[in-house]
This record gives structure tokens, C-alpha cells and sequence, in this order.
């Protein structure tokens, strides 16, 4: 078992000659913990998850993930690494013209998994986010609520050593919030690392053992980089 | 090496197949139908020669060139045994004056020439190989012995202009089907080029959730290499027809080098494997085109 899941050490991302998006971050993900990422829009939050999930190289410093270096990681090697990383994306990105058995089946096709063997924890998976008859509908036909849901179950279906979930409630009720955010914890009981970007102060408090990591202005907003855990609250007090 | 023939039907929907649904098939038909035409001309014109130059450069003709017509007979027929007796000579035909007189009857009617023109007596020869100049000059020395105004004339000298035509139009033939070819290329690329800007979005997360390039291009290959053989088969369908009808034509007009520009089955061959040829062609093409555009994002 590593010791550390994720390092940053002096990352900056710059995208193109404009100014730094994300600055001189320093951080320390472990295995099996829960963080939140939070700032105001514009901070950086999705920026720093491209980082986290692969889809970007940074501009300088040094990104260790899975204990290998990142960013010197050759391009062929990348794809291994994205499979055990699973992405909630702000725009669900599901694939228009599948439908939402088929989404959610294909991190576990892209990973070579024989059809009989996927069959059972997709049609599972879709039970769990309420989609189970909705299997067959294609995204353009589910709500809001039901394609964030599709993702969702995209994401941790190949069982994840890490989750980036970015504002992941951000399109359903409540109740259905609080379902997923429990899907997030049970997987994180099972050992995934849970990094889940939202500005929704609310939902701080519901994971009592997560951590909090506060972006502002492309910069970590406390500069040694240690975690703070959120803040409690006012009724639990 | 059909690899890409396999790829799962659940895979295969990452990206819409539409069977003759885009320009890209109709596209390969019609390139297809051009290098079918431009192969088969090619072809045919390589049979006409192997065929003429087979038949013909191994035969020569000797003139005995002579005013007196007894004395031109008896050259004629003393020469036709002096060349019987040389072991390069296989068959010597000795060619009678009426025969002579039908070769020029387009020319010159057909009232009796003999009394009024000295037409040469003519020997056809057929050789055991085909000769070198210097036995040819050996041959012309040996003859002149017998019969001083004797002329051997190689009978591929006379249809050596026809032949470098012919050749000449083999290479514009060849050019045009690597022409072609090169069309259908660019074609190709254009086409993954739209593919790949088309379902830019599908890919993007295909790749974020761990799809390699491999997996990503054999989609397309696949996709493309479908389209091509479909509008392939299409094209040699139509470009075998064309060809048949110039065959019934020319079969009709009963000319020897006409008739002899016709398609054996090696070249049918050749000309059917054109779809099979353009569909690699077009996958390969595809497979190197969306690598190209997969290596430039991360």
C-alpha cells in the first residue's frame, strides 16, 4: 500500500501565454481518504482536476500519481493510469448516441472486460443511482438529475483507486445528493481515494471525515499545503 | 491481419456506422471504377505486346529485290534452301506471287500487277529464337552469295513504333492508377480528418476513461475500411461491365492486334483484387491519419 496516492510540488498550470491558472501548489493525497475541493468559480477547481485526472500536463513543477511521476510519464503509459482513476465530469460528457447501459459499461470495455462479466454490476449500478429502467434511454432522453447520475455510475463502475468528481451534485435534489455523496463514502470505506470539487458548503459537512482543500485565486488558500478538515456544523457544535 | 474485423459489436457503436449513408463510399466507387478502367487498359495493352512482340520477333522477312522475274525465281528458290540449311532457321515459306499480289491489292487494284511492276519475291521466315543483329548481318552475307539484291528485314523493326506507343500508354496507365491512388488517400484523410472532428467529443472521453489509440483507431479503420470495400465493390462492378462491353466491340472488329488486346485471367485477377487493394489502402491510410491526430492530444 503506498504511502501517499497523489503529490504536487510546485505545480503550475499556464494555458497558453496567459497568466498561471493554478500556481505553486503543494499538496499530499492519501490512500482511502476523502478531500473536498472547494473555491469560488474561477479558482482553479476543474483546472487542478484535469491535473488529477490526466487530461492536462502542467506548466512546471512535479505531479507523483500511483508513487510514478506524471508528468514525465510517457504518453503510452497513460492510458493504465487513467483506468484506475474515475472522473465525474461538471458536463457528464456521456456519449450522445449510447445509451445508459452502454455509457456506463464503458470504462469496463475500454479495460477489455468480457461482456458476460459486465452485465451484472452494470444493470447493479444502474438499480443503485435509480436508473434501472432507464437502461436503454439515451442521454439525450434523461433529465438533468438522471445524466449526472449516468456519470456518476460511469465513474465508479470499474472500481476507482481514485474518484475526481467535479460538482457532482450539482444537478440533482437533495435526497438524490445525499445518495450519491453515500455511494462516494461507501466506495471510499472500500479504500478509493474521493476528491469531489464543489462550491456547495452544504455538503462539506455530510462526509465527517473529509478533508477540505480551498482554491483561491489558482492557489492553494493555505500555502503549506496541509488539509484542514471542514468545518462542522453550527447544529453539531 | 483482419484484426479489425473483430472488434466487438458494443465497441463498434462508439461510433455510428452508416452504410453507404456518407459521401466517402461513393467517393472510393468512383476512384475505384477509374483504376479499375486504368488497370484494365494497362493490362490489356501489356498482353497485346508480350503477345505481338512474342509472335513477331522471331520472324523476319527476306526480299530478293530483282527486275528479271526468272531470275528473281531461281534466287528466290536457291535462297529459300540456303536458309533451310541454317540451324537458326526453323520454318522457311517461300511466298507465291499471288500471294504478293493480294498483300498489295489495297494498294494497287486488282489487275495483274506481275507484268507491269517487279515486285520482289518474298520468303517469310520463322526463327528457332530470336536473332541478334550480328546474325542477322551473317544471315544477310550468306544470302548475298546467291541473290545480291537480297534484303532481311527483322519483322519486329516494323511494329517497333506500334510497341513504343503501347508502352507509352502502359506508363500514362500506370501513372493514372498511382494518380488514383493517391486521390483516394487524400480522400481518406479528409474523410477520418471529418470522422475524427465528427466524434472529437466521443473520443475525448473514450481516452479520458482509458481508451488507448489503438482501440480508438481501429474504430475508425474499421469504419472507413467498410466504407471502402463497399464503394470498391461498387466501382470494380461497374468498370468490370465497361470493360466486357469493349471487349463484345473489339472482339467484333476482328483485327489481329485488336483481337489480341483482350484480359486473361491473371489480369481479371488483378483488376478483382483492386477493391481488396483500395480498402487496405484506405485503411491504412485512416489507421495512420487518426495516430497522427490522437499523438497531439495528451
Amino acid at each position: 500500500m503506498l504511502d501517499e496516492i497523489v503529490r504536487f510540488e510546485n505545480v503550475g498550470l499556464r494555458y497558453g501565454a496567459g497568466a498561471e491558472t493554478l500556481a505553486d501548489l503543494n499538496f499530499t493525497l492519501f490512500p482511502g481518504s476523502f478531500y473536498f475541493l472547494t473555491g469560488a468559480s474561477g479558482a482553479g477547481k476543474t483546472s487542478l482536476l484535469k491535473l488529477l485526472y490526466l487530461s492536462q500536463r502542467p506548466s512546471r513543477g512535479v505531479i507523483r500519481l500511483f508513487g510514478e511521476d506524471a508528468v514525465t510519464m510517457p504518453r503510452e503509459r497513460l492510458p493504465g493510469f487513467r483506468r484506475r482513476i474515475g472522473v465525474v465530469f461538471q458536463d457528464f460528457r456521456l456519449v450522445p448516441h449510447l445509451s445508459a447501459f452502454d455509457n456506463i459499461a464503458l470504462p469496463l470495455r475500454v479495460a477489455g472486460v468480457r461482456e458476460k462479466d459486465l452485465e451484472v454490476p452494470v444493470a447493479e449500478m444502474l438499480e443503485w443511482v435509480g436508473l434501472g429502467d432507464r437502461a436503454s434511454a439515451r442521454p439525450a432522453t434523461l433529465s438533468g438529475g438522471e445524466q449526472q447520475r449516468v456519470a456518476i455510475a460511469r465513474a465508479v463502475i470499474g472500481r476507482p483507486e481514485i474518484l475526481v468528481a467535479d460538482e457532482p451534485t450539482g444537478n440533482v435534489d437533495p435526497e438524490m445528493a445525499i445518495r450519491l455523496l453515500q455511494l462516494f463514502e461507501a466506495l471510499n470505506t472500500l479504500g478509493t481515494t474521493i476528491v469531489v470539487a464543489t462550491h456547495d458548503i452544504h455538503l462539506l459537512s455530510k462526509i465527517p471525515g473529509a478533508q477540505m482543500m480551498r482554491l483561491e485565486k489558482g492557489m492553494l488558500a493555505d500555502p503549506t499545503g496541509s488539509l484542514r478538515h471542514p468545518p462542522r456544523p453550527k447544529d453539531q457544535l | 491481419m483482419f484484426k479489425f474485423f473483430a472488434i466487438p459489436g458494443h465497441d463498434r457503436r462508439l461510433i455510428p456506422e452508416g452504410r453507404l449513408s456518407g459521401p466517402m463510399p461513393w467517393v472510393i466507387a468512383i476512384m475505384i471504377f477509374l483504376t479499375v478502367l486504368a488497370a484494365a487498359a494497362g493490362l490489356a495493352m501489356t498482353r497485346a505486346i508480350g503477345d505481338v512482340s512474342d509472335e513477331l520477333s522471331s520472324r523476319a522477312t527476306v526480299q530478293i529485290v530483282e527486275a528479271n522475274p526468272e531470275v528473281r525465281s531461281r534466287q528466290a528458290t536457291a535462297a529459300a534452301e540456303r536458309l533451310r540449311a541454317l540451324p537458326l532457321i526453323d520454318e522457311v515459306r517461300l511466298l507465291p506471287p499471288e500471294e504478293i499480289e493480294a498483300l498489295i491489292e489495297p494498294w494497287l487494284g486488282t489487275r495483274d500487277l506481275a507484268d507491269d511492276i517487279p515486285l520482289p519475291a518474298l520468303i517469310d521466315l520463322k526463327l528457332v529464337r530470336v536473332a541478334t543483329d550480328a546474325e542477322y548481318r551473317s544471315l544477310r552475307e550468306a544470302l548475298l552469295e546467291i541473290a545480291p539484291g537480297a534484303r532481311v528485314e527483322p519483322s519486329s523493326g516494323y511494329i517497333a513504333p506500334v510497341i513504343s506507343l503501347v508502352r507509352s500508354l502502359q506508363w500514362i496507365a500506370f501513372g493514372l492508377v498511382c494518380l488514383l491512388a493517391l486521390a483516394t488517400g487524400a480522400a481518406v484523410i479528409i474523410s477520418a480528418r471529418s470522422a475524427l472532428n465528427t466524434h472529437g467529443e466521443t473520443i475525448a472521453v473514450v481516452h479520458l476513461l482509458g481508451g488507448t489509440d489503438q482501440q480508438i483507431s481501429r474504430l475508425f479503420q474499421r469504419r472507413i475500411a467498410l466504407d471502402a470495400l463497399l464503394g470498391g465493390l461498387i466501382g470494380l462492378v461497374g468498370g468490370a461491365a465497361i470493360i466486357w462491353l469493349i471487349s463484345i466491340q473489339l472482339t467484333a472488329l476482328g483485327s489481329g492486334l485488336v483481337e489480341s488486346v483482350g484480359l486473361d485471367w491473371w489480369s481479371w485477377l488483378i483488376i478483382a483484387s483492386i477493391p481488396i487493394l483500395g480498402m487496405f489502402l484506405a485503411m491504412i491510410t485512416a489507421r495512420l491519419t487518426v495516430l497522427g491526430a490522437l499523438k497531439k492530444i495528451l
